[in-house]
C-alpha cells in the first residue's frame, strides 16, 4: 500500500505542477537538441508524453502504460531516422528527472517518492534507447539491401548485346545476385553477347576473379559469349602477378571496345561516314 | 523407364528432354543417340533441355559425354534452352561442358549448326 500511496502523492504533485515541469523539461531538452526541433513542437510533444505518464502512474488506466511505451518507441524511432544522436534521444526522457528535481528540491518530504519515480524514468529511458538501437539497425539493413539492388543493373547496349556494370567489391552474395539477374535477362532478351564491365571494381584478387569466371561460364552454358571490359592498368598488373588465367574469355580495356567487339562478332559492321552531315546547312 | 525420343530432321538429330531425368534414361539416351548417329550420319545434334529443372553431377557429366560421342561421329552437339537455375547449378558443380556448344533456344541452336556446317 505504501508504494501506492507514494505514487499517488507523486502523481498529484506532478499534476499540480504540470505547466512548470513541462516548461522546464522542454527547455532542458531543447538545449540538448541544439535547436533541431522547434520549441512549440517540442512543448506539444512533451505535453502529450507527460499526460500519458500521469495516466500511467495513476494506475487506474491499464492501457496507458502500453500507450506510453508505444509513444516513446515511436519518438525514438523518428529521432533515429532523423539522425539524432543516442544521447539526444535518451536525454528527452532523462531530462524530466532534472526538471522535476529542481522543483522538488523545495519539498523535501517528497524525496522517497522522487526516488521511485526516478527508477521508473530510468526504465523508460532504457526502453527508449533500445528502440533507438533497433531502429538504427533496421536502417542499416535497409540500406545494405538497397545498395545490393542499386549496384547490379543489367542493361541493353545494342540488339543482342547486354552490359552489366559491376560497382564495388564482388563477394559471393553479390556474384550470386549478378549471376541470377544476368541469366534471367539473357533468357528474356535472347542476347548473344554480354559485357561484364569491371571499371567500378576497386581490386581484383583471386576470389573476385573466381566469381567473374563463374559468372562467365554460367552465361556460356546458356549460349552467350561474355566479354570482360574496364580492366584498368593497375588491375591488369595485379591479375598477371597473381597468375589469374582468364582463359579464352575476351577482355577489353573499355566498354566501347567491348561493344565494338561484340557487334563485330554478331556480324555487324560499324563504319564512319565520310560525307558531311546533311544538316550542316545551306551555305 | 521413360525413354527420350531421338528425331531426325534433315542432317540434324533433335532430342527434346521433357521428363524428369533419371540416370537410366540418360544412359539409354546416350546409347540411342550413338546408334542413330552411326545409322544416319547426322552432322549435328540439338539437345533441348528447356523443360529440365533439376540436374545433378551425373547428368551434367553425361551431357558432356554425349558431346564427346557425337564428335567421334563428326557431329556437333548444341545444348539449347538451359534454365538460369540449371546453369548456376552446373557452374557450382564445376561442370562447364567444354566439348558442348550452347544456345539460348532451339532456333539459335539450329542457326549455330547451319552456320558452322
Amino acid at each position: 500500500m505504501d508504494v501506492d500511496n507514494t505514487q499517488v502523492r507523486m502523481t498529484a504533485y506532478m499534476r499540480d505542477h504540470q505547466d512548470k515541469v513541462v516548461g522546464r523539461w522542454s527547455e532542458l531538452v531543447a538545449v540538448g537538441l541544439r535547436g533541431r526541433s522547434s520549441a512549440a513542437e517540442l512543448r506539444h510533444e512533451l505535453d502529450d508524453l507527460y499526460t500519458l505518464l500521469l495516466r500511467a502512474m495513476s494506475g487506474a488506466d491499464e492501457q496507458a502504460v502500453g500507450e506510453l511505451r508505444a509513444t516513446l518507441a515511436e519518438m525514438s524511432r523518428s529521432r533515429a531516422r532523423n539522425g539524432f544522436t543516442p544521447t539526444q534521444t535518451a536525454l528527452g526522457v532523462f531530462a524530466l528527472k532534472d526538471a522535476l528535481y529542481e522543483l522538488i528540491a523545495d519539498a523535501a518530504e517528497l524525496v522517497p517518492e522522487y526516488l521511485a519515480f526516478s527508477r521508473m524514468i530510468d526504465d523508460l529511458g532504457l526502453h527508449t534507447f533500445e528502440t533507438y538501437a533497433a531502429a538504427r539497425e533496421q536502417i542499416i539493413a535497409d540500406q545494405a539491401d538497397a545498395m545490393l539492388e542499386l549496384s547490379t543493373p543489367v542493361m541493353k547496349l545494342w540488339e543482342g548485346v547486354i552490359a552489366v556494370p559491376l560497382v564495388g567489391t564482388l563477394d559471393s552474395a553479390r556474384t550470386q545476385l549478378v549471376m541470377e539477374k544476368l541469366l534471367e535477362t539473357l533468357v528474356a532478351t535472347g542476347a548473344e553477347h554480354a559485357v561484364l564491365d569491371i571499371t567500378g571494381v576497386p581490386t581484383v584478387d583471386t576470389e573476385v576473379a573466381q566469381h567473374l569466371l563463374k559468372t562467365v561460364s554460367a552465361a556460356r552454358l546458356l549460349g552467350t559469349d561474355c566479354i570482360v571490359s574496364g580492366i584498368r592498368p593497375q588491375v591488369a598488373q595485379t591479375i598477371v602477378s597473381l597468375g589469374i588465367e582468364f582463359g579464352d574469355i575476351a577482355t577489353k580495356a573499355t566498354l566501347a571496345d567491348a561493344l565494338a567487339y561484340a557487334l563485330e562478332r554478331g556480324g555487324q559492321h560499324i563504319e564512319k561516314r565520310n560525307s558531311g552531315l546533311p544538316q550542316q546547312g545551306p551555305a | 523407364m521413360e525413354r527420350v525420343p531421338v528425331l531426325k530432321i534433315g542432317t540434324t538429330l533433335f532430342v527434346s528432354i521433357q521428363i524428369d531425368l533419371q540416370d537410366e534414361s540418360v544412359v539409354r539416351l546416350q546409347e540411342d543417340l550413338a546408334d542413330e548417329l552411326s545409322a544416319t550420319g547426322a552432322r549435328g545434334v540439338i539437345i533441348d533441355i528447356t523443360a529440365v529443372e533439376i540436374v545433378d553431377s551425373f547428368i551434367g557429366r553425361m551431357l558432356a559425354t554425349i558431346g564427346s560421342i557425337s564428335r567421334l561421329f563428326d557431329a556437333e552437339t548444341v545444348l539449347v534452352g538451359m534454365r538460369p537455375a540449371v546453369a548456376i547449378t552446373l557452374t557450382e558443380l564445376g561442370l562447364s561442358l567444354r566439348g558442348v556448344r550452347t544456345a539460348l533456344n532451339a532456333e539459335k541452336g539450329l542457326a549455330l549448326l547451319n552456320g558452322s556446317a
